[in-house]
């Protein structure tokens, strides 16, 4: 019988997760199931007081997994709290009594090749380098073309003739994208679907709102941990620009950060950790750009965001620029939210009438 | 002509680096002048300065900072990233030196430790001594100097600790980053209450480090935060020679929430967790610290 392999959710990307392990572990891959109250409220539960969001999320979704049968769970590492989540994890589900193997991909930050070559040659005895390494690289093409799309229709989202076309177009690419054959027939079916984006009307003033998200990775990629901000801000006919996607974290990070620094070097001298100095940098690039609003969201308790608030209010107040905070937990309550941004958009259109 | 003063604020660096930083600058000739011991003042300043959700400590230190202001020439405000690979520290450690430049008008002197770019700690009191405006043969007399005191004191800490685990007491070990424990406001309430109940308080970071750092691995093996390794270490060196362990964290402090749970779940011996928020009442702590020794001292007597 083959082993059933679960991992936490983040926005579209289990299809590229999906893809990659699908072909390399031998393994039968569990599709995650959207997030619901009940996820949260099984993380919630079993969490730590005071851990931030992410942890919560991922921990319910799991529980749920391995409820319906998962032998074998995933988790990504990152930068500050991200990367010891694994060890406590694993341990609370123990303590709940599964059994089950788990496998961390990203320990403390960085990415040990090595390692985790080892890990995944345990799950599957027959996988072959040269194979696994040719399905990353198209996971990773994958990864990027996503995030191409992604970006164009953010911008759009909200000025199109029949509401809901794009992100139908996006939700049939992806199911194209999950069952494409290698990199040529990957890179045909995005040219096929990139045109048909294209040519979908848009009705786009050139004086029309712009608003930018920055904020926590997780919070802002995960469309339910934000209430589903974006589409909120698109029914009001808003531009809106996202800088942090998968693409950057994992690939465009290490370059772009010296170029981040050296823009904000009046504000910040120093990395403060995960995403907190690019966020800063950002919100200089787009104040110098002229934008209708900043939002800035992020779990409740993520530390380096924190560290980053003062200064990001600093830099809007000087610039003249409005910026709403948004700090998100478990038991945020959808409404309020949907009050706090309707009250932005009034106000940065009366600012536009001005 | 007067002396340069410089500014040390009461928290976060202070109780790890008070010593050197003090023979150091008074090598070199400065006058050094502490901010005052946390209270309530201390507080109220560093809520006005500080954003809702930092942690305590954050907001002493913010207070701390802020009470300084005016009175000195620099204020020093040190950023330390990392002592190496596997030996982190807390996040905002990394952008305080960026967040207090950003929120005061005050000349700051800084240095930055950063193992993994080979910015070492003698690096940085090189770094330091240069913006001071000094030469190098001065600067490195100086740190000599300090370092030999800092050892000679560290060496003295470490012995009366030591003994204190023979004393035949109630022996409690005190788990908490320093700047917590040994904090006026935080730390001393709960020591003072135990020690006035006839006990023997043990402050984890008093036990050598050398002796706790590698023993982190016996509880958890990717524990990467350098404060939270000797923290954890120190409760495996002791384990067996006390009676009780205290968990002592600030609201909400990152690194703590992960690893404190994860020592509930894997220590055997009596713990309490005790989380604290906004100082306004003890007497909440005095309850669940009164049952916590009854606790203990009917498992003594079985």
């Amino acid at each position: 019988m083959k082993k059933i392999v679960a991992f936490p959710q983040m926005g579209n990307y289990y299809v590229p997760a999906e893809y990659l392990f699908s072909r390399i572990l031998n393994c039968k891959i569990m599709s995650p199931k959207k997030i619901t109250r009940n996820t949260i409220e099984m993380g919630t539960k079993n969490s730590p007081d005071f851990v931030c969001m992410p942890f919560k999320y991922t921990l319910g979704t799991m529980i749920e997994c391995l409820d319906s049968g998962a032998d074998i769970v995933m988790q990504f590492g990152g930068g500050c709290r991200y990367g010891y989540y694994s060890e406590l994890q694993e341990q609370i589900l123990k303590d709940l009594g599964y059994s089950f193997q788990y496998i961390n991909l990203i320990s403390a930050g960085k990415a040990d090749v090595k390692k985790i070559y080892m890990e995944m040659k345990k799950v599957n005895p027959k996988l072959k380098i040269v194979q696994s390494l040719y399905y990353l690289l198209v996971a990773r093409t994958m990864i990027k073309y996503m995030d191409n799309v992604d970006d164009y229709i953010r911008h759009n989202m909200g000025f199109e003739e029949k509401a809901g076309e794009l992100a139908g177009l996006n939700k049939r690419m992806l199911k194209e994208f999950s069952g494409a054959k290698g990199l040529i027939h990957l890179t045909n079916i995005y040219i096929k679907y990139y045109k048909q984006i294209k040519k979908v009307k848009i009705v786009k003033n050139k004086n029309c709102l712009k608003v930018g998200i920055i904020g926590e990775l997780y919070s802002v990629m995960e469309p339910f941990a934000n209430y589903y901000l974006e589409k909120e801000l698109a029914s009001y006919n808003i531009d809106i620009t996202r800088f942090t996607n998968v693409e950057y974290l994992l690939f465009q990070k290490k370059k772009q950060i010296k170029k981040y620094l050296k823009k904000a070097k009046n504000y910040i001298k120093y990395k403060m950790g995960a995403d907190a100095s690019d966020n800063i940098a950002r919100t200089l690039l787009m104040c110098e750009e002229k934008y209708d609003g900043i939002i800035h969201i992020k779990s409740s308790f993520c530390t380096p965001e924190i560290g980053a608030m003062p200064i990001i209010n600093k830099i809007c107040n000087e610039y003249d620029i409005p910026v709403i905070f948004f700090s998100f937990d478990s038991n945020t309550s959808e409404v309020g939210i949907k009050t706090r941004l309707e009250a932005f958009h009034d106000m940065i259109e009366m600012r536009r009438n001005r | 002509m007067d002396k340069i003063k410089i500014g040390l604020p009461r928290s976060i660096f202070y109780y790890e680096h008070e010593y050197m930083w003090k023979c150091f600058f008074e090598k070199l000739g400065f006058e050094v002048i502490t901010s005052h011991q946390t209270n309530q003042e201390i507080i109220r300043l560093g809520d006005k300065h500080s954003n809702d959700e930092m942690c305590l400590s954050m907001k002493i230190y913010l207070g701390h900072v802020s009470s300084l202001v005016n009175k000195c020439d620099y204020i020093l405000v040190p950023r330390i990233d990392n002592y190496g690979l596997t030996k982190q520290t807390c996040t905002n450690f990394l952008s305080i030196y960026d967040l207090v430049k950003n929120l005061f008008n005050q000349k700051l002197l800084h240095y930055n430790i950063d193992y993994k770019k080979g910015e070492t700690e003698k690096c940085a009191y090189f770094d330091i001594g240069k913006q001071l405006g000094k030469r190098k043969n001065e600067v490195k007399d100086a740190y000599d100097y300090a370092l030999i005191k800092y050892y000679k004191e560290e060496k003295r800490r470490n012995i009366i600790a030591l003994n204190k685990l023979n004393s035949k007491k109630l022996k409690i070990l005190l788990v908490g980053h320093d700047y917590n424990t040994e904090d006026e406001l935080i730390g001393t309430l709960i020591v003072d209450y135990l020690s006035k109940n006839n006990c023997e308080i043990i402050k984890s970071h008093e036990i050598p480090k050398e002796m706790t750092v590698n023993l982190y691995d016996k509880i958890s093996k990717t524990l990467y935060w350098k404060q939270n390794r000797e923290n954890v270490g120190s409760i495996v060196y002791c384990e067996d020679k006390i009676d009780g362990i205290i968990l002592l964290s600030a609201f909400p402090c990152g690194s703590d929430s992960i690893v404190n749970e994860l020592v509930i779940r894997r220590v055997k011996a009596p713990i309490l967790n005790i989380v604290i928020d906004d100082l306004s009442s003890f007497s909440g702590f005095e309850t669940r610290l009164e049952s916590f020794l009854d606790i203990i001292k009917q498992k003594c007597k079985r």
